[in-house]
């Protein structure tokens, strides 16, 4: 049934090729096709698609869904918004994940409105389950459980949409791994008409665009050196970055810290910035709010240098050092150098 | 240049960053009357951006438009002293529970109260719920085009208007035909302070009040009724504790540390 499918909104990037938030999307979508027996679904907006089209079939995904069109790139919202409107109309799949990127963040909610559904933004995880209405005792099984933070990280909020179909969810990249499901699987590729009207067409014009090269690689660093409000000022953060380069890591930062102006939007760790992994994370002067942690839990070691005992960050932490970020980072330092020799 | 009709929609939000154990109702929507509130910041920012385009058009108009409680009228206040023409709230117990779909049904009823309006501005996200959705939703709503992430409008002419947007890794310039929406993002232009002469003037008229019944809607998508997602389950955030070690901030404690981690391959 059309319903238990799960299609995935692919992005492309600058290169042309799938974007890896979209990848990951597909490898999320695989579990949750194959939860609920059925098809896992890529739409790939664009032009010149040609080899991106092959690279989604290793994730596991059945049907491709092509629309290979000039006006479909760079992307823009009404031409994409037309496209995607007719395939979910004729597809009517369960479940639609978008990144939760400029292009998705930009796109979903208007598909949400035109089909007068529900879109629950940025995930943190997606599952399958059953749920039961309070009120009239009405039990909705294998429906999409949206799980986010919410409210200034106070609260996991759990989110269903039983009565609306499709079920939406954005999701950040980085938040959900990117893993080859079969590298020999197979897609049934389907070409997709592409009709857009002239005024949809004409309505926003680009007239240049400056994508820069990703500079600042915060999702792929082993060792993050992260720095929270805490550090108390843009100067301060400067200590970071020779304690990073010290050790060999990257810079990381809360956005309470970018907020303040400490550090640059692009290494904002969490809910609404990256999400990392790495061997070793040291929250420097990182209270840990929920959505910060939501970007880092999954460290495999984690180094808390807060002078506030009872900081949520200390929760997750392996090693908690209680002092001032200012005296210990230095300290720190010297004892590596001390004991590297 | 004709004269333009131009509307912001704003919000008065929670100031997330003092948030007290009373701030959430037992069904999962937010206790508003217990939370200290401001404009939401990147509302103020499309606001800026709406009153330049006034002063450089003559004649043209700027209407803020904000849903919430009867207090929600502090904004329009706020707005008319920084430089707005007028304002209002829709504000109605029909509307409580709105998700973002009821959300931007009801603004976008309110905007169509207005007339024909030439350009909406908006903040791209609010601060209690970051989801920058209500904006690309009025817009399908108005089956206007819009245009996400505005941080400079460039140039205007009768017909377009041309921005500049701000996205990941870089900027885009678009022009767009009104009538249009935009969001705008942070990166903008701060908004202007409440102007003193206008506080004498302006500062205590009343700030009009809508119900559902002063603007066309059908009642059925407003509000909870309206809106699709429901709130399954919350839980407050509890920390799994893992054993944490304890590192004193010695040169005998930081050495074994280092001497740990080293010793490890982690560092």
């Amino acid at each position: 049934m059309a319903k238990n499918n799960v299609l995935v909104y692919c992005e492309m990037s600058e290169k042309n090729t799938v974007a890896d938030i979209s990848l990951e999307l597909c490898t999320k979508g695989r579990q949750l096709a194959t939860r609920l027996g059925g098809r896992l679904q890529a739409a790939v907006l664009g032009h010149n698609l040609g080899e991106a089209v092959k690279e989604l079939s290793p994730y596991g995904v059945d049907d491709v869904f092509v629309a290979d069109d000039s006006r479909l790139s760079p992307y823009r919202t009404l031409p994409h918004f037309a496209v995607l409107i007719q395939l979910l109309e004729k597809e009517q799949p369960g479940i639609v994940l978008f990144g939760a990127s400029s292009v998705g963040r930009d796109l979903a909610p208007r598909i949400a409105s035109r089909l007068r559904c529900g879109l629950t933004a940025d995930c943190t995880q997606l599952e399958i389950g059953d749920h039961t209405d309070a009120k009239t005792q009405t039990t909705y099984k294998d429906i999409l459980m949206q799980i986010r933070p919410a409210f200034g990280g106070n609260i996991i909020a759990t989110i269903v949409t039983p009565q609306t179909l499709p079920q939406m969810a954005t999701v950040r990249e980085g938040v959900m791994k990117k893993e080859l499901f079969d590298p020999s699987y197979k897609s049934e590729i389907h070409k997709v008409e592409v009709a857009i009207d002239a005024g949809d067409d004409s309505a926003v014009q680009i007239l240049s665009r400056e994508i820069e090269e990703q500079r600042i690689d915060i999702k792929g660093a082993q060792v993050i050196v992260a720095g929270g409000y805490g550090m108390g000022s843009a100067d301060n953060f400067k200590l970071l970055h020779d304690f990073a380069r010290l050790i060999g890591g990257t810079v990381g930062a809360t956005r309470a810290a970018v907020d303040a102006g400490f550090c640059e939007g692009e290494r904002q760790i969490g809910q609404t910035g990256v999400t990392v992994r790495p061997k070793l994370y040291i929250a420097c002067g990182i209270s840990g709010a929920v959505q910060h942690r939501a970007g880092m839990e999954q460290s495999a070691k984690i180094i808390s240098i807060n002078t506030d005992p009872d900081a949520p960050i200390n929760a997750i932490a392996d090693y908690t050092i209680i002092g001032d970020v200012m005296t210990v980072i230095p300290q720190l330092m010297e004892a590596y150098k001390k004991h590297l020799k | 240049m004709k004269a333009l009709k131009i509307a912001v929609l704003a919000k008065q939000v929670p100031d997330t960053h003092n948030v007290g154990a009373d701030a959430m109702n037992a069904d999962g929507t937010i206790n508003r009357a217990a939370l200290p509130t401001v404009f939401n910041p990147e509302d103020l920012k499309a606001l800026e951006m709406a009153l330049q385009l006034k002063e450089e058009v003559e004649g043209s108009t700027v209407t803020v438009i904000t849903m919430g409680p009867p207090r929600a009228a502090e904004i329009i206040r706020d707005a008319r002293n920084r430089g707005a023409d007028d304002g209002f709230v829709l504000s109605d117990m029909r509307f409580a529970g709105a998700d973002t779909l009821a959300t931007s049904y009801a603004l976008s009823c309110a905007v169509q109260s207005l007339g024909a309006v030439d350009v909406i501005f908006c903040g791209r996200q609010a601060i209690d719920g970051d989801t920058a959705q209500v904006g690309p939703q009025v817009a399908e709503k108005l089956s206007m085009p819009q245009v996400t992430y505005a941080e400079l409008l460039m140039e205007h002419d009768d017909k377009t208007l041309t921005i500049q947007r701000r996205l990941e890794r870089g900027t885009e310039v678009v022009r767009v035909q009104m009538p249009a929406l935009v969001t705008v993002t942070s990166a903008a232009t701060d908004c202007r302070y409440p102007n003193a002469h206008r506080m004498l003037r302006y500062g205590n008229n009343e700030v009009t009040v809508h119900s559902a019944d002063d603007i066309e809607t059908d009642l059925s998508r407003l509000g909870l009724s309206g809106s699709p997602t429901k709130v399954k389950r919350i839980e407050n955030v509890v920390l799994a504790h893992k054993e944490a070690e304890q590192v004193t901030p010695t040169e005998e404690g930081l050495g074994r540390l280092a001497q740990t981690l080293i010793s490890e391959h982690i560092l």
